[in-house]
């Protein structure tokens, strides 16, 4: 099981969690359990023909999976996949 | 260049750095000599600017063309209750001038854009971005790697903040990280979704902590790493940033060579055009909303906001389903010929709400335009405004 880190703009679409452990060999299949256990997320993660967004990063522990094997990037128990979306708060 | 010295006075309102060998009388005058950027007096800009002022950079820069309001006052703390209703430049000029008379600082009392950026950012080693909303963001991204300017990031929302450097010579930008922003209205605003306003000092404070280790080219910067602060688990971590070389910007082969149409980037309507045309007929004013509720026509008054907001403040003989619940509930609402007006804070949320009930068959829905800060100021002012 590998834990999955979800971001605050996020969590209102995965019932509130701040993280959760789930299985996968793959970011992609990770991503996958995570989005059949919380639907709402998958337009905010995934286009209408299935890629992920580009304002959502995702890395593996503290590596882009963009500069990986993207999704088909594999997955040990012990790792940490982290959800980065851009925010743009600051002044207002 | 002429010799830049410290005076008496200078050297004993610095002495706590010039005793630290690692900034000491050469890193004093190397800040003397710096000029900084801000973009944005706000949340970010407001420790920024405090604690730049205090070390001692020679020349800052502000940008900002806002007026101070109460809500600013909760965490932008170079503004005062007394500065309501001012100019942010003048309050935080005001602030900055007292805490440091020996910086000199530069008001651009403008809102950044494509024609203005490169003129304004020429003046200055390091740009500082404190803005909130991603057009500004690309557009000051763009310019300073176009000029080969340092990018000190911060942004915050809720409890969380990101801060990195961007656009330093050979490692990545803004556009690295995130070639293209999330379409709007996907990602809340601070003014939609909120922010403990403690945060903005955090990330602005390391931003400010950034620019003066670039000036004094000591330690580590984050040149190459995203930190991220989650404040609720009281935890730092920080992700690799690597520099793209397909980035449009700053890539091995850049398509992007001048500053473009940022808004239009962005996804963001212009103010005119067919997409206004298209809302504005499903709009209705809370002036028109309060005449049909004297006139008791009857329709349901629809509130998406959550529960939290409802607390603070409500329309009377409105019925609350949060825009997020709207899917599983909206068999609630009854009849889809029914006349129904929604509303929320800002009427951002509730014009998703009226094309999500349109989709479904609510063909009678309006949304109530400005929400219930509109109500507050066009109705019934008894109505708090948060």
């Amino acid at each position: 099981m590998a834990r999955i880190m979800i971001p605050t703009p996020l969590r209102q679409f995965a019932e509130k969690n701040d993280s959760i452990e789930l299985g996968g060999a793959t970011v992609g299949e990770v991503l996958g359990a995570l989005t059949a256990r919380f639907p709402d997320l998958k337009k905010h993660l995934f286009t209408d023909e299935g890629k992920l967004r580009s304002f959502v990063n995702v890395y593996l522990n503290d590596e882009d999976i963009r500069f990986m094997d993207k999704v088909a990037t594999a997955v040990k128990d012990s790792d940490t996949v982290s959800i980065v979306p851009s925010i743009a708060g600051g002044h207002v | 260049m002429s010799e830049v010295t410290l005076s008496k006075e200078e050297i004993l309102r610095y002495s706590r750095h010039l005793i630290m060998p690692e900034v000491g009388m050469e890193g004093q005058l190397k800040l003397k000599q710096a000029s900084v950027l801000l973009v944005g007096t706000g949340g970010l800009g407001a420790p920024l600017g405090m604690y730049l002022a205090a070390a001692g950079i020679g020349r800052i820069g502000l940008v900002d063309f806002d007026v101070v309001d109460f809500t600013n006052l909760q965490r932008q703390v170079i503004h005062g209750t007394k500065d309501v209703g001012k100019k942010k430049l003048d309050s935080a000029i005001e602030t900055m001038t007292d805490i440091n008379p020996f910086v000199k600082l530069d008001r651009h009392e403008t809102a950044l854009s494509s024609e203005n950026a490169m003129e304004i950012f020429r003046d200055y080693d390091i740009i500082v971005d404190g803005t909130d909303n991603f057009p500004t963001r690309y557009l000051v991204n763009d310019a300073c790697v176009l000029m080969g300017k340092p990018n000190v990031y911060g942004s915050i929302f809720r409890f969380e903040g990101q801060a990195t450097v961007f656009a330093y010579p050979g490692g990545p930008c803004y556009r690295c990280l995130y070639p293209e922003p999330p379409p709007p209205g996907l990602v809340p605003s601070c003014a939609e979704g909120g922010v403990l306003g403690i945060l903005p000092g955090i990330i602005g404070l390391v931003q400010a902590t950034e620019t003066v280790k670039l000036i004094l080219g000591i330690g580590d910067t984050l040149v190459g790493r995203l930190m991220l602060y989650d404040a609720l688990g009281m935890k730092f971590r920080e992700m690799k940033l690597r520099r793209d070389p397909e980035c449009p910007v700053c890539g091995d082969n850049p398509t992007v060579k001048a500053l473009i149409d940022y808004v239009q980037f962005c996804g963001v309507p212009h103010a005119e055009g067919p997409a206004e045309a298209a809302v504005m007929t499903s709009d209705i004013d809370p002036v028109e909303v309060k005449a049909k509720q004297d006139r008791g026509d009857r329709f349901t008054l629809l509130d998406v906001r959550e529960p939290h907001e409802f607390q603070i403040c409500r329309i009377p003989g409105s019925v609350l389903i949060p825009l997020n619940e709207l899917p599983k509930r909206y068999a609630e609402l009854g009849d889809k010929n029914a006349e129904l007006v929604v509303h929320c804070k800002m009427g951002g949320r509730s014009a998703k709400a009226v094309d999500f009930l349109k989709q479904n068959g609510f063909t009678q829905a309006r949304n109530m335009t400005g929400g219930i800060l509109a109500w507050s100021d066009k109705v019934d002012p008894k109505v708090p405004k948060y």
